[in-house]
C-alpha cells in the first residue's frame, strides 16, 4: 500500500516503530530477557551494574533490569488501554456532536467543556488518593475519564470541517441513516487524526500514570516504572549516589514516550493527501496529477 | 518594457523535479494588455508568481530571466525588489477579495501600502486613497468599511485600487474576476480597460476563461502543460487559431447566439508533468496528430504574425530539428 | 407531456444573525414551476439567486417554509416513512457541484454506487449489484475497470461522471444536477454536457440543470427558468427566452455574456455597459415590490411597491421545439412592464 511505503521511508516513523516494537516484545516475553524475578529481594542491596545485574539492584535487593523489563507490561497496558478508551469515547462524542449539530451539539459540547475545564492533574490526584490500592484498571479508568475531553474537542472540529463535504450530503440524500454516515463515511476519513489522537493520549497516559505512581498514588507493590521511581525516591537513591535506580525507569519512560511522539510526527507528515481540503483548481490539478498513476 | 525570456520553474518533489513552467518567453509593450489563458495545471499561475518573484520552495526558477525596465528581476534581493514593487509593478491575486485583511478597514490597508513605500503625510495618504477608490468607481465613503461589509465586486475593485496606488507601469492580475457573477465580471473588465486607457499601464491578465479576455486583450498567450502553445494577436487567434489546443478550446465554448451545433470538447486530461515527455505534450488529446509528434518535441515557430508550438507548422524545419524532449 | 414534478409557491427562509436576531433571509420566495418527462430544464441565476436552495428543497435536504412540492401528484412534504423517503430519493437523486469533495476519498469509487444499489434495490444479489454498477459506469462513459480506482486517481471530469453513475443506479426519473460542470475545465465540460443529453435521449431521464452559465444551459436544455433574488424572473422554451428575452434581468444577463466570436464592442458600448455593476439584490427582509427594480432602467411606479407575479406572457402560436405544445411550453414572465404587453428593451 502506498501508505505503508511512505511510512517505512520516513525516518521518524521507522525509529518510533522500532522502539515501540521493542517495548512490546519486552512486555510480551519478559522471561526471555530477564532471568530474575522483579520482586524477589534476593540480592545484595544497592549494587552497581555488573554482569549478573545489568543495571544493578534496588534498595531492597531487587534486580533493576528485571524490574524494568517486567514493568513494561503494566505501562503498556495502561498506555494502550487508557489511550484507546479515551480516543473511542472522544470520537463518539466529538463526531456525533459535529454531525448532529444544533441541540445535540450544544449539549454534548457543554458536557465536553465542563470536563475539559476541570484541572487535570489535581483531579487525578484527588481521585487516585480517594481510591486506595488503585490497580491497573482503576488507573486506566481515571486516565480515561480525564483524558477524553480534549480529544473530543479536536475531533469535533475536524468533523465540522468535513460536514460540508459533498460526499456527506450525497450520503444523506441517497437515504443513509445518521449512524451509518458517522461510522462509515466520516470516521474513516479521520483515521490519521484518530491515530494521532490515540498516540498523544497514550503518551500522556504513560507520563501521568508514572507521575501518579511516583508520588505514591499507585500500587507501590506492583511492578512498574513509576513505582520504581517511587521506591528510588524512598531510598533517596540520587542523593546516595545509586543513580541507576532512578535513571533506568526514567529512561524507559522517556524512550516509550519518544516512540509515541515520533510515530505521531510521522503520521502528521505523511497524512492522507487525498484528504487535504485544497480549494483552488490549480493546486488540485497538480495534486491529482502527482498522485495519478494512469 | 517587460521581457520574459526562457523562464523555467521547477517544483522539487521527492522524485524527478516537475517542470511547472518550461522555457516560456514573451514580451509586453508599454500600455499593452496581454492575456494568458490555459486550464488547470498549465502553469499560468506559477508563471505569474515567478514573474513577480513570489515563488517559495519547493518551487524555484531554474532558468531564464524576467527583464523589467531594463533590470533582471530574477536573483534580485528583497531590498532591490521592494524598490520596484508597487511603484513600478503591482500584483492583483486570485480571489483577491479573500486576500484583504478582514480585521482592518480599507483605509488602513491602503495606508499600510502607502507608508511602506515612502508616503508619510496623513493628508497625502487620505487624499491618494480616496482618489484611487474613485478611479475604480467606488465611493470613497467606503474607506471606513471593513472587507466583509463590501460586496464581492467592490472588494475586487478595492484590490485593484490598491494595486494602482502608485500608478505602476505594469499590473499583473491572476484571475481577478473568477469569483464574480457574469454581470459584475463584465463591469469590472470594462473598468480595468478604462483605467488602462486613462493611466497607461500595461496589464498581464491570467485567466482560464478565454472568452473573458476576448474583447479586452491586445495579445493572447495560450499555455498548455507548462509551455507556450500559441502567442499572437487576440483577434487573430480567435478568428484563426493555429494550435489544435487553441482550436479545441475555442470550440469548447457553446455559443449564446447563432445555430446550436454539437460540440466535442477536448477529451482526456493534461499530462503528468513529473513524467518527462518525448515529443509533443498535447499528443494524447490531439485530433490532428502526425507520426513525428510522438518523438519530436515541437519548437515555437512564427506563422502569420503569431508563434505556435506545433509540428503542423514546422514546415521545412522538421527534419533538421533534433529531438529536444529532454529539457534540463 | 406528462408532468413529473411540480413546485407550487415554494418558499424557504433562513433565520440569520444571532439567536436573538429576527432577520430572515428569503432564499426562495414563491417559486412555481414544473418539470416534465424526458426534458432538461435549466435553472439559471447568479449566486444568491436561490437556485441551489431550490435543488436542496427538491432533494428534501431542507423543508419548505411555505408552499409544496408534488412528485407525480403527491406532495413530498408528507413523506413520513423511511420506505417512502427512500423511494423518492431513488427517483429524484442529486449530483453535486464539487468533484473534489463529492466522493469519499477513503473508499473506491464503486462504494457510492454499490451503497445506492444496496439501499434502493435490495432485491438484487451481490453479483447483480456488481453487474449493475458496471452497467451504469459504462453508460456514463467510464470503463468497468474504473470501479476499483480511488477518487484521487480520477480527474475532475471522471469524478463527475461517477456522480452521474451513482444517480443512474436507482433508475431515476429526474436528476437534480447542481452546477455539475462549474468546477471543471472548459474543455472537459462539453463531455459532461453531452452525457446529460445522452441520458435524456437514451435513458429517458429528466434533468434539472442548475447553473450560472447561460451558454451551457442553451447547449443542453429544452426549457429555461431564470431566477433572481429568490424568485423566478422568466421561464419558457430556451430558444424563445434567449432569442426574445422579456424580463430586463434576462436581457442584462444575455448582454453580459461574452461572445468570443462576435466583434469586440465599441468604446461607447463599453461605456454604456459599465453603469451596470452587478451589485447583489436585497434578500434579507425584503419589502414588497420588484427586487430588480433598483437596477432596472425601465422600471415604472408599480415596480417599487407591487411584487410582480409570474404570469403567462403572450404566447406566440408556433411549434415549441422539442418539448411539444402543452402547458409547459408557455412563456412566463414576472415583470410589470412586460405584462402590459409593451416591448421591453432594457439592456442590449
Amino acid at each position: 500500500m502506498r501508505f505503508l511505503r511512505a511510512f517505512t521511508r520516513n525516518p521518524k516513523a521507522a525509529t518510533g516503530a522500532v522502539l515501540l516494537a521493542a517495548f512490546v516484545v519486552l512486555a510480551l516475553f519478559p522471561g526471555l530477557f530477564a532471568h530474575d524475578s522483579p520482586t524477589a529481594e534476593l540480592y545484595q542491596r544497592n549494587l552497581g551494574p555488573s554482569a549478573q545485574h545489568l543495571f544493578g539492584t534496588t534498595g531492597l535487593g531487587q534486580d533493576i533490569f528485571a524490574q524494568a523489563v517486567y514493568g513494561t507490561q503494566q505501562v503498556l497496558i495502561i498506555a494502550f488501554g487508557a489511550g484507546l478508551a479515551s480516543t473511542v469515547i472522544a470520537a463518539a462524542i466529538g463526531v456525533a456532536a459535529a454531525y448532529l449539530g444544533g441541540f445535540w451539539d450544544a449539549i454534548l459540547s457543554l458536557f465536553t467543556d465542563v470536563v475539559l475545564v476541570i484541572p487535570l492533574f489535581p483531579l487525578l490526584i484527588v481521585i487516585a488518593a480517594y481510591v486506595h490500592n488503585s490497580g491497573t484498571t482503576v488507573m486506566i479508568a481515571v486516565l480515561t475519564f480525564t483524558g477524553w475531553s480534549y480529544t473530543a474537542r479536536q475531533l469535533r472540529s475536524q468533523a465540522l470541517s468535513l460536514r460540508n463535504r459533498d460526499f456527506l450530503a450525497a450520503a444523506k440524500v441517497r437515504g443513509e441513516r445518521a449512524r451509518y454516515v458517522i461510522v462509515v463515511e466520516i470516521l474513516p476519513t479521520m483515521i490519521s487524526l484518530l491515530v494521532a489522537a490515540f498516540l498523544t493520549n497514550a503518551l500522556y497516559d504513560v507520563l501521568f500514570a508514572s507521575s501518579l505512581q511516583f508520588i505514591g498514588l499507585g500500587d507501590p507493590n506492583s511492578t512498574s516504572w513509576g513505582t520504581m521511581l517511587y521506591w528510588a525516591q524512598n531510598n533517596e537513591a540520587l542523593q546516595a549516589g545509586y543513580y541507576l535506580q532512578a535513571i533506568v525507569p526514567g529512561a524507559c519512560i522517556a524512550l516509550l514516550g519518544a516512540s509515541f511522539a515520533l510515530l505521531n510526527y510521522a503520521f502528521d507528515e505523511i497524512g492522507n493527501p487525498a484528504l487535504r481540503p485544497v480549494r483552488r483548481r490549480r493546486q488540485r490539478a497538480l495534486l491529482v496529477r502527482r498522485l495519478s498513476r494512469a | 518594457m517587460l521581457e520574459v525570456s526562457g523562464l523555467t520553474v521547477e517544483y522539487a518533489t521527492g522524485k524527478a523535479p516537475v517542470l511547472a513552467v518550461d522555457d516560456v518567453s514573451f514580451s509586453v509593450e508599454d500600455g499593452e494588455f496581454l492575456g494568458i489563458v490555459g486550464e488547470s495545471g498549465c502553469g499560468k499561475s506559477t508563471l505569474l508568481f515567478a514573474m513577480a518573484q513570489l515563488l517559495s520552495p519547493p518551487a524555484q526558477i531554474t532558468a531564464g530571466s524576467v527583464t523589467f525596465s531594463g533590470k533582471n528581476l530574477v536573483g534580485m534581493t528583497d531590498k532591490q525588489l521592494s524598490a520596484l514593487r508597487w511603484q513600478k509593478l503591482s500584483v492583483v491575486m486570485q480571489s483577491a477579495m479573500n486576500a484583504l485583511n478582514p480585521v482592518k478597514s480599507v483605509a488602513a490597508q491602503f495606508a499600510d501600502a502607502l507608508r511602506a513605500h515612502g508616503m508619510t503625510s496623513r493628508k497625502a495618504i487620505a487624499g491618494r486613497s480616496a482618489e484611487v477608490l474613485r478611479l475604480v468607481g467606488v465611493d470613497p465613503v467606503h474607506l471606513k468599511s471593513f472587507p466583509h461589509q463590501l460586496s464581492g465586486g467592490m472588494r475586487q475593485r478595492a484590490m485593484i485600487a490598491m494595486a494602482l496606488l502608485f500608478t505602476p507601469e505594469l499590473v499583473i492580475m491572476d484571475e481577478p474576476t473568477s469569483a464574480l457573477d457574469v454581470v459584475a465580471q463584465r463591469s469590472l473588465m470594462v473598468q480595468i480597460k478604462e483605467l488602462q486607457r486613462e493611466l497607461g499601464f500595461a496589464i498581464v491578465f491570467v485567466t482560464h476563461d478565454m472568452s473573458l479576455v476576448s474583447h479586452f486583450s491586445d495579445r493572447l498567450m495560450v499555455m498548455y502543460a507548462g509551455q507556450v502553445a500559441e502567442l499572437g494577436g487576440t483577434r487573430q487567434i480567435f478568428d484563426n487559431p493555429l494550435h489544435p489546443y487553441s482550436k479545441g478550446l475555442l470550440e469548447a465554448f457553446p455559443g449564446i447566439r447563432g445555430p446550436k451545433v454539437p460540440l466535442k470538447g477536448i477529451p482526456g486530461a493534461p499530462p503528468d508533468l513529473s513524467i518527462v515527455q518525448n515529443g509533443c505534450r498535447f499528443l494524447p488529446r490531439c485530433p490532428q496528430r502526425l507520426d513525428e509528434c510522438a518523438t519530436t518535441a515541437p519548437e515555437l515557430v512564427p506563422r502569420d504574425g503569431s508563434t505556435v508550438r506545433c509540428l503542423l507548422y514546422a514546415g521545412a524545419c522538421t527534419n533538421a530539428q533534433p529531438s529536444t524532449g529532454a529539457k534540463k | 407531456m406528462t408532468e413529473l414534478l411540480r413546485a407550487e409557491n415554494l418558499t424557504r427562509h433562513f433565520k440569520i444573525g444571532g439567536s436573538l436576531s429576527r432577520r430572515t433571509l428569503h432564499a426562495v420566495d414563491g417559486v412555481t414551476f414544473s418539470i416534465g418527462e424526458r426534458e432538461i430544464v435549466a435553472l439559471a441565476g447568479e449566486s444568491g439567486s436561490g437556485k441551489s436552495t431550490v435543488a436542496r428543497l427538491l432533494a428534501r435536504v431542507y423543508r419548505p417554509t411555505r408552499g409544496q412540492i408534488l412528485y407525480e401528484g403527491k406532495p413530498i412534504t408528507q413523506i413520513r416513512s423511511r420506505k417512502a423517503a427512500l423511494a423518492y430519493s431513488a427517483r429524484v437523486p442529486m449530483v453535486f457541484q464539487d468533484p473534489f469533495s463529492s466522493l469519499n476519498p477513503v473508499f473506491r469509487v464503486s462504494h457510492g454506487v454499490l451503497r445506492v444499489l444496496k439501499l434502493h434495490r435490495p432485491e438484487l444479489s451481490g453479483h447483480a449489484r456488481q453487474a449493475e454498477a458496471e452497467r451504469v459506469f459504462d453508460v456514463v462513459g467510464l470503463g468497468a475497470d474504473m470501479l476499483q480506482r480511488f477518487p484521487h486517481e480520477l480527474s475532475g471530469g471522471q469524478r463527475q461522471r461517477v456522480g452521474f453513475a451513482q444517480a443512474l443506479a436507482t433508475k431515476p426519473k429526474l436528476i437534480l444536477a447542481d452546477e455539475p460542470v462549474s468546477m471543471l475545465d472548459v474543455s472537459i465540460r462539453i463531455g459532461l454536457l453531452n452525457l446529460m443529453t445522452k441520458l435524456r435521449d437514451e435513458e429517458g431521464v429528466s434533468i434539472l440543470y442548475i447553473t450560472h452559465d447561460i451558454a451551457s444551459a442553451r447547449y443542453v436544455a429544452d426549457r429555461l427558468i431564470v431566477m433572481y433574488a429568490g424568485q423566478i424572473a422568466e421561464s419558457g422554451p430556451i430558444e424563445d427566452v434567449l432569442g426574445d428575452p422579456k424580463h430586463p434581468y434576462t436581457q442584462l444577463l444575455l448582454s453580459a455574456v461574452p461572445d468570443p466570436k462576435a466583434p469586440p464592442p465599441s468604446l461607447a458600448a463599453l461605456a454604456a455597459a459599465s453603469g451596470e455593476r452587478g451589485e447583489p439584490p436585497k434578500v434579507i427582509d425584503p419589502t414588497p415590490g420588484c427586487r430588480f427594480q433598483p437596477r432596472c432602467p425601465v422600471a415604472i411606479d408599480a415596480c417599487k411597491t407591487v411584487t410582480p407575479e409570474l404570469t403567462a406572457a403572450v404566447v406566440e402560436d408556433e411549434a415549441f421545439g422539442a418539448t411539444g405544445a402543452g402547458v409547459m411550453a408557455v412563456r412566463e414572465v414576472a415583470c410589470h412592464v412586460a405584462q402590459t404587453g409593451a416591448e421591453v428593451k432594457a439592456f442590449t
